[in-house]
Parts: C-alpha cells; structure tokens; sequence
C-alpha cells in the first residue's frame, strides 16, 4: 500500500525516486511512518557504521526494526516538531560529504530538506522517497498561516477559514503546497471536498 | 555580432612579475568607467597580430568594484599559438585596444557557508577578483596555492601579507603538496570548493571531492583551453554557402570569422557552449577537446565546439 505513483504535473511539483547508498563519511537518514521501509531497504551494514536515523513513528510500528539495523546513533520522536531541534544539531556539526536520505510523507521530506538546504547542501544533492500517506502540508496563500496532513481538495485552512483550492505550485521555502481561495468570485460556491487524487 | 560587447581601453601600465609573468592594466580610452564584475570573471582581449585577429579570454584580477580600470595577469606560453607572446613582446604602455565586457563562468556561489579555492600555478588570477569581492563582504574562504618555486609564485607575497591565516602557499620545487584528502574532510557542511589550474590538478580535485561525497554542485572548476595547432582542414559552412580552409595555426571558430561569418562565441576556451555547433555530414575524425559536451555527443558526430576542437577527414559539413 505504501507505493503510490504521483501523476505527472508541473514543473514545481517535487519528484520523489527510490533511496541508494552514497559514498561518504556519515549518514543522515530522516523518516516518518511507513518511511522506515524505504530505510530498511536501501540501509547497509557498512552505512550503519557512521549513520544516525531520525525516525518519527506517527502511529506505525517500524522502530524496532530501525533499530536493529544498529546504526550508530537512533533518535525515536513524537512529532518532527520535538525532532526539529535534533536534526539542527546534527547538520550544525556536520561536515561536508554528509549524505542525507529523506523518506516518508511529503509534509516530513520538504522540511527536512528545507533544513538541510539551509545548512548548506544543494537541494538536488539531498534524496527523497515516498512512502505512506499522500497528505499535503499546505500554505494559505491569504493568511499564510500552514495546515498540515491536507488529504482533501478542497479544504478549510485552519487559520483564516477560508475554502482553498489544492494547487500543485510547491515551495520549498516554505517546505508547502499553495492553496488559493476557490470561492473569492462568488461565495459559497463551493465543490464537494474529494481525495487529492481522485 | 558574436561574442559579448566590446571596450576600447588603453594600455595604462604593464609590470613583468617574475619570469614568466606580465600583468596588464586596462583603462576606458574615452574616460568613462567600466562596468563591475563578479569575481571569477574574465575579459576576451582582441590581439591585431598581423593578419591574424586573436581573441583570447583572461581572468580579471583587479577589484571587481573598481570601475576605473581592468587588471589581468598572462603567463607567456612558449609553445602556444602565440597570444600571450603577443601580449608579452607586442603590447607597450598607451597602445589602443578592445576588450569585451566581463563574463563570468566561474562565479562564487553565494549560498555557500564557506569558499574552498585551490589555485595551481596562473590559475591563481580569478580567486585574487573573488577574494577582494569575498573581504567587501565579509566571506569565509581559504586558499590552497600550489606554484612552481619561490621566483614564479606570482602575488604569494601580496596573498600571505593580507591574509596570512587564509592563504597557504605549497611550492612544487621544495616537494610541498595540497594534501587533498584531509583538506576535504572535516570542511563545514557548506563549503563550495573552487580549482583553477592544470587539467590534472582540475581532474584530481573534481575526484577526489567526489569519492568524499561532496554533492557536484558544491564543486567548481574553470579550465581555459587554448585552442590547439593542427592538420589544416577543410569544412563546408551550409547556411553561408562558404568552403573554408582552417590553417594549421587557427581555430575553425577562428577560420570562420576570419572568412566573415559571424559565428557564436564566449569563452573561447571549450568551456560556455555558445558556440555549439551541429554538424550535418562528415568522413573523417573529429578531435574534440572541449568540456562542453558529453562523451555520447562526442562520440555521436553530430555536434563539435568550434573555439577548441578540429576534424581530420576528408569532408565536413556544418550548420553554420
């Protein structure tokens, strides 16, 4: 269940490919929920040697399985909010040649790499996997205020009220998805919220 | 016309550095200022050697802030095809000549935490721009620069002076070498590292970084390649409904302006990709020299960087 192929969109719109070991001195892997398979299976013994996994369960049951890897350092948290803080510390003492490996929910992937671009590594030097849920974090292009885990288009910011429109225009500023007001030319007129991909 | 815009300066000041060494400074004839640059930028000098118009690329080294004047330094090439000798015997204090505007193919990438530059030899001109631009704003850099002997360490003294704890200087002579590998590791995530110099010492940093895992957007490299002599050979322009001769001492790019077509340049040195072009037949070899295009391009005959690579053969047909 934890595949799903992205249709093809905009140029904007991120591109997620499968993980591969890269040669360098430490490793960086970030994962939340079902994230952790695409860990387990690029992982290698030798990588394990200098790698720290940071690994945000949201409900799934992967953890003893990461931790059996045996990396050289594992990190269990309860949000990416609680994680953030850690992963700072680590890019901040890092050197160059850290290889960084993202896996799981897009939400997850484009703050992690928005931080990792912010210590210094090109974005298109960072790799990403997709795995598990295909919810959105979203920003109000009016409020700018950030919803997460979106699963639904359209849907009700959760700052300002308003019914947005789920574009596919990503920022990796902002690590989001852009949503536009879809009813500003005539209120209330408002489509019945579906999936975002169906 | 091809290439950037043109400059008219005169020659203001020449200092021979050490034997192998003539800087040149360049000022506007008409006494207007000279735009800025970035440092890593390099100025095309338009030579009148007889017949023979050569253009050749150099690094700007003076502060890119200064509009009053271009500095650039040129090692004299015994055996090259004869533009630095030109500059070196020709040229003389209140000569007239053209320049182009500055482009830069090598320039500083801002988003960086940190400046790596490794410097072989003349390769040492553009960081001298960087680094000026780099102080102005408070950037953190290092050099690494390896030079034959004491007498040919051109602005070693100026470099170590100013910055002694960000310059080091490695003489080939007294066995001194960059050592790479631990220069690399330990760098702060962050660092871009920049080499200009011999290919071997471009080739050497570019692996080297790269088996460390450093992403290859986090290494730069400049590498000007003189055009080199060749067999003279015949190509047939399609567009100009011209058949031309390259002589043994130009380049097809060369041959090509010389016949009046106006031909795409930049850098001259196989290095930009504006003068790309596609070749419609050919029997024969092509020698290409450039780091433009990729091996299976190369390798295809279907495209050839005229300002550095020629063609044995018997026919050779272009776009152009």
């Amino acid at each position: 269940m934890s595949k799903f192929e992205f249709p093809p969109s905009i140029r904007s719109r991120p591109i997620y490919r499968t993980l591969e070991p890269r040669k360098g001195p430490a490793h960086l892997l970030i994962a939340d929920a079902a994230g952790a398979e695409a860990m387990l299976d690029m992982a290698t013994t030798e990588m394990m040697q200098t790698a720290h996994i940071i690994y945000i369960p949201k409900g799934a049951d992967f953890g003893g399985k990461l931790r059996a890897l045996n990396p050289a350092k594992y990190y269990e948290g309860p949000s990416y909010a609680a994680s953030v803080s850690r992963i700072r510390k680590v890019l901040a003492d890092a050197k160059m040649g850290l290889q960084v490996y993202l896996a799981g929910t897009e939400g997850l992937m484009g703050q992690a790499q928005l931080e990792a671009t912010n210590a210094g590594i090109p974005h298109t030097a960072i790799q990403c996997e997709h795995r598990g849920s295909v919810a959105r974090r979203m920003q109000c292009v009016h409020c700018k205020g950030i919803t997460e885990d979106v699963e639904v288009d359209p849907f009700i910011c959760s700052h300002c009220g308003l019914n947005l429109f789920v574009r596919d225009h990503y920022s990796r500023r902002i690590a989001a998805y852009q949503g536009v007001c879809i009813d500003a030319e005539d209120p209330g007129n408002v489509p019945p919220s579906k999936g975002i991909y169906e | 016309m091809s290439g950037a815009q043109k400059i008219a300066v005169t020659v203001t000041e020449i200092v021979p550095l050490n034997e192998l060494v003539t800087r040149f400074k360049f000022k506007p004839t008409d006494g207007s200022l000279l735009p800025t640059f970035s440092g890593g930028a390099h100025t095309v000098v338009e030579m009148k050697d007889g017949a023979i118009t050569r253009l050749n690329p150099y690094s700007l080294m003076s502060d890119p802030m200064d509009q009053t004047a271009y500095t650039i330094s040129v090692r004299r090439d015994d055996v090259g095809r004869g533009g630095s000798l030109f500059l070196h015997r020709n040229v003389k204090v209140g000569d007239q000549m053209t320049i182009s505007y500055p482009v830069n193919l090598f320039s500083l990438d801002l988003r960086a935490k940190k400046h790596l530059f490794l410097a072989g030899g003349i390769g040492i001109t553009p960081f001298i721009a960087q680094i000026k631009q780099l102080e102005r704003t408070n950037g953190r850099w290092e050099l690494h620069y390896a030079t034959r002997s004491v007498a040919l360490g051109s602005y070693v003294d100026e470099l170590t002076t100013k910055h002694p704890n960000e310059a080091h200087i490695y003489y080939d002579d007294q066995e001194q070498r960059i050592d790479l590998k631990n220069l690399l590791d330990g760098q702060p995530l962050g660092t871009h590292v920049y080499v200009c110099g011999p290919k071997g010492m471009i080739d050497w940093v570019r692996k080297t970084a790269a088996d460390e895992g450093w992403p290859r957007e986090s290494i730069h490299y400049e590498e000007f390649l003189a055009p080199k002599s060749g067999k003279p050979f015949e190509v047939k322009l399609a567009i100009s409904n011209k058949v031309i001769q390259v002589g043994e001492d130009e380049s097809l790019l060369e041959a090509m302006e010389r016949e009046g077509v106006d031909a795409p340049y930049l850098c001259r040195g196989g290095a930009c990709g504006q003068c790309e072009t596609d070749v419609i037949d050919y029997r024969g070899n092509f020698i290409h020299r450039d780091h433009w295009l990729e091996d299976a391009d190369h390798k295809s005959g279907k495209k050839i960087m005229p300002c550095v690579s020629r063609f044995e053969g018997k026919t050779l047909v272009l776009d152009r």
